[in-house]
């Protein structure tokens, strides 16, 4: 080996080492961040999980650990309306869930695979629709449930049937996934003799699981969290709340300083179910939500 | 690239290709504008074109056609059952049937109330037997004005469905007249499943985007130009009239009076589009950049990290966001902890000062939003071809340099259009801001204006506001949707023209 070959290989190594060092560095930075970035991310949760159990005093206040430990505010939830609200979410959620998978997928369906007069015309009127706030049609869609007596007590039908019945609106994501199916498949079946009925119950509904897992979940999360509507419809009727909206009163003015660690204890309750369906689902979400921004 | 750009642009400085960038914007604007009108004309001239065309085709259809076609004309469905096509020609004559039915037992009666909404009110009316007065309900402007809307909507399918049915009779004699069969009704049926799949699909999601968006959206628009409101709810209050352009009147002049709308519109406004903006480019920018360390060679526990950052997707909202805002209130915790390390003596204002809570409200949001970005930003970091990286190393570039040259371009490139319904959608936040500070501090230089105006309010936590209780001002609301859709429209109208490419959604299959 020559002087010149070995003082080369020496630069090498040097500079290996020298990247393998600001690697090593930048890497410890990234830790630290998402270390700190993972504290602040779980800091409300623990701390709402901690509250919960709080039985001293059942106002806010400006510590987090307990002084006395135990189980009287989910003992409280159980006696109070929380029950009836749960159950009503529950049910929305199971029906809208099942309900908006079969509309949505029919419409995104519709729009990914034929080809008819008026379609580019009807998807730039939907597109055209959505910039009105929704907010604005609630005054009247509550008039008019009021006129069928589907609010207040009776507020669950009339909420599932608001939810669903405009739910075609949001085909994009689907749409997104069903134009990715290639379409020499049913060209293939059309050849063969299969109606397109067939088509769709036999060949594109095996391949979409992935999209009818997202949207089932997404449909079902969605009324978990719904508080305007809700409140719209169901205003001053406690047996008509969902979740959002009942406990949503626990921390108004007059409520709070009774209420809050009632609402602590409320908060994970309701958020264990949801929480744990979604992290076992979490992988057909993040490839809905990949796709959906990618197709626009 | 553009390719009418002129040599010399490749030759500017960077600084020299933004102002020439900005300055071709600006100049197109007016030929944009000018355009925008000529192709309204265009629509509109090619519209009425039509319509003369379909007359004309009615006509020959009609004095051409023999005597199934012309009684086609009275008789919806006639021709059909006339040429065997027994069960098309019965839905028809359904539908005739209803209509007229429908017309007769009230559609005309919601009409002719619609040019006023009604003309007796509810009153006072003494009974002599009893001794007492009791009110009397009459007209309803409420359901005036939505069935009126529904009759014009019922009309407007009545007319198309009479015209497919007089087109039905040439087509029909047409295929006759080549010695073809005719479609049976069992064809019919099947092709429901088959060629014409696409209307069973759409029929029902259609429907109910029909009844309960295109229809409130036509009523609330309506809404603006009368004056309904909590006083005059059209039933038990009183009625309410058509006046004209007068809401948007008092919303959008100026008055130097104490009650200045268009002063309020505009503040909520400005702080509406700025609140948008970096609610919108913090999130993504932050976003972007924790995926790509979670992303980056060598760094382990992928899956854990992102899995801690999703559970705020995962919780309801309500939840998180409520709690997170009694976090921050005077007596919350965040306050309590910093108080006891002794870093502070007095509760830091979070919610009570305009500026505290401004920009308290945007960082919290990034807490809600980052999450999402990093799972967006995660799919599409993948999918980067790792040789442009190798390639530019070798070149000599940077992590900076590689990250402005590729990464950033890439995604900008893919979630152009994604980041613009970002954008509009968190003009429409409500959630954020209404469970956060419920549009809090108040504003007393805006508190005479109903509902209560506060520093952080949007204009959708606004309209939410004036809508509830009995000072409801849904007119004005209705107002305020209309403009709220104007914005958004022309955001999206400008950024749509902008961006590099609007992608052919048939380059996907």
């Amino acid at each position: 080996m020559s002087k010149q070959d070995k003082r080369n290989r020496e630069e090498i190594t040097r500079r290996h080492m020298g990247l393998k060092a600001s690697a090593r560095i930048s890497n410890t930075i990234i830790y630290i961040i998402l270390i700190l970035m993972s504290i602040v991310w779980l800091i409300p949760f623990v701390f709402i999980l901690l509250q919960s159990f709080r039985v001293e005093l059942k106002c806010p206040v400006g510590y987090v650990i307990p002084q006395q430990w135990g189980l009287d505010n989910y003992i409280a939830l159980w006696t109070s309306d929380f029950k009836k609200w749960y159950l009503n979410t529950f049910i929305i959620a199971l029906v809208t869930a099942a309900l908006q998978t079969v509309i949505v997928l029919c419409m995104s369906y519709a729009l990914s695979r034929f080809r008819f007069k008026l379609r580019k015309s009807l998807m730039r009127f939907l597109l055209i629709l959505g910039m009105f706030p929704g907010m604005l049609t609630m005054i009247i869609l509550y008039r008019v449930l009021k006129d069928l007596n589907l609010t207040q007590a009776n507020a669950l039908p009339g909420l599932i049937l608001v939810y669903i019945a405009s739910s075609g609106m949001g085909y994009y994501v689907s749409k997104g996934f069903f134009d990715t199916i290639p379409k020499s498949l049913d060209e293939a079946a059309r050849i063969d003799g299969a109606t397109r009925f067939q088509i769709l119950r036999k060949i594109i509904l095996p391949l979409a699981k992935p999209i009818v897992i997202y949207t089932v979940l997404t449909a079902f999360m969605g009324p978990w969290g719904d508080f305007v509507l809700a409140r719209y419809v169901a205003f001053g009727t406690s047996s008509g709340y969902n979740v959002a909206v009942g406990m949503y009163s626990w921390l108004t003015n007059d409520q709070i300083n009774n209420c809050y660690t009632m609402f602590c204890a409320g908060g994970v309750i309701v958020a264990i179910p949801v929480t744990i369906l979604f992290l076992c689902l979490q992988r057909y979400y993040v490839e809905g939500v990949t796709g959906g921004a990618v197709k626009g | 690239m553009d390719k009418n750009k002129p040599l010399e642009y490749l030759m500017l400085s960077r600084w020299g290709k933004i102002k020439y960038n900005l300055k071709a914007f600006f100049i197109s604007i007016p030929r944009g504008i000018a355009n925008f009108f000529l192709k309204i004309g265009k629509a509109f001239r090619n519209f009425g074109r039509a319509v003369a065309d379909d007359f004309t085709d009615l006509a020959t259809t009609f004095t051409k056609g023999g005597i199934k076609t012309k009684l086609s004309f009275f008789i919806m469905g006639f021709g059909s059952i006339a040429r065997g096509q027994i069960l098309r020609g019965l839905v028809f004559l359904l539908f005739q049937a209803v209509f007229i039915f429908y017309m007769v037992t009230s559609g005309v009666y919601w009409l002719s109330m619609l040019p006023s909404l009604g003309k007796v009110g509810p009153r006072e009316i003494y009974s002599e037997v009893l001794d007492t007065y009791h009110y009397e309900y009459n007209d309803n402007s409420f359901k005036i004005l939505l069935y009126g809307v529904l009759t014009l909507f019922f009309i407007v399918a009545f007319l198309y469905t009479w015209r497919v049915n007089v087109r039905q009779n040439r087509i029909a004699d047409e295929i006759l007249a080549k010695g073809k069969k005719l479609k049976s009704g069992k064809d019919d049926l099947r092709s429901l499943v088959d060629d014409q799949f696409h209307k069973t699909l759409l029929a029902l999601p259609l429907t109910g985007i029909l009844v309960f968006t295109v229809l409130p959206i036509v009523f609330m628009i309506l809404v603006a130009f009368t004056n309904y409101d909590g006083t005059h709810d059209g039933y038990i209050n009183n009625l309410f009239g058509w006046q004209g352009l007068e809401n948007f009147r008092t919303m959008l002049s100026w008055s130097s009076g104490e009650h200045n709308y268009s002063a309020t519109f505009g503040e909520i406004l400005t702080w509406t589009l700025i609140w948008a903006f970096f609610a919108t480019f913090t999130n993504y920018f932050l976003g972007m950049f924790v995926a790509m360390m979670i992303n980056k060679k060598g760094i382990r526990f992928k899956k854990g990290w992102r899995t801690i950052l999703v559970l705020t997707i995962a919780i309801p909202q309500f939840i998180s966001l409520l709690y997170v805002s009694k976090m921050f209130a005077k007596n919350g915790i965040v306050n309590g902890i910093l108080m006891d390390l002794n870093l502070i003596k007095e509760a830091l204002p979070f919610w009570e000062d305009p500026t505290w809570a401004r920009v308290t409200v945007i960082l919290i949001n990034i807490w809600i939003g980052i999450p999402y970005l990093m799972l967006i930003a995660t799919g599409i970091l993948m999918n980067i071809p790792q040789d442009l990286y190798e390639s530019s190393r070798i070149d000599g570039a940077g992590p900076v340099k590689q990250y402005t040259k590729i990464t950033l371009p890439y995604m900008l490139f893919i979630t152009g259009p994604y980041l613009l319904t970002q954008f509009t959608s968190n003009m429409n936040n409500f959630n954020v801001i209404y469970l956060l500070t419920g549009g809090g501090p108040t504003n007393p230089k805006n508190s005479w204006a109903s509902g209560n105006v506060g520093d952080t309010d949007l204009l959708i936590t606004w309209l939410f506001k004036i809508t509830t209780g009995p000072e409801a001002q849904y007119y004005l609301a209705s107002v305020i949707g209309i403009l709220v859709f104007v914005v958004v429209a022309i955001i999206s109208l400008i950024v749509y023209s902008l961006l590099p490419s609007i992608k052919n959604e048939e380059d996907f299959q």
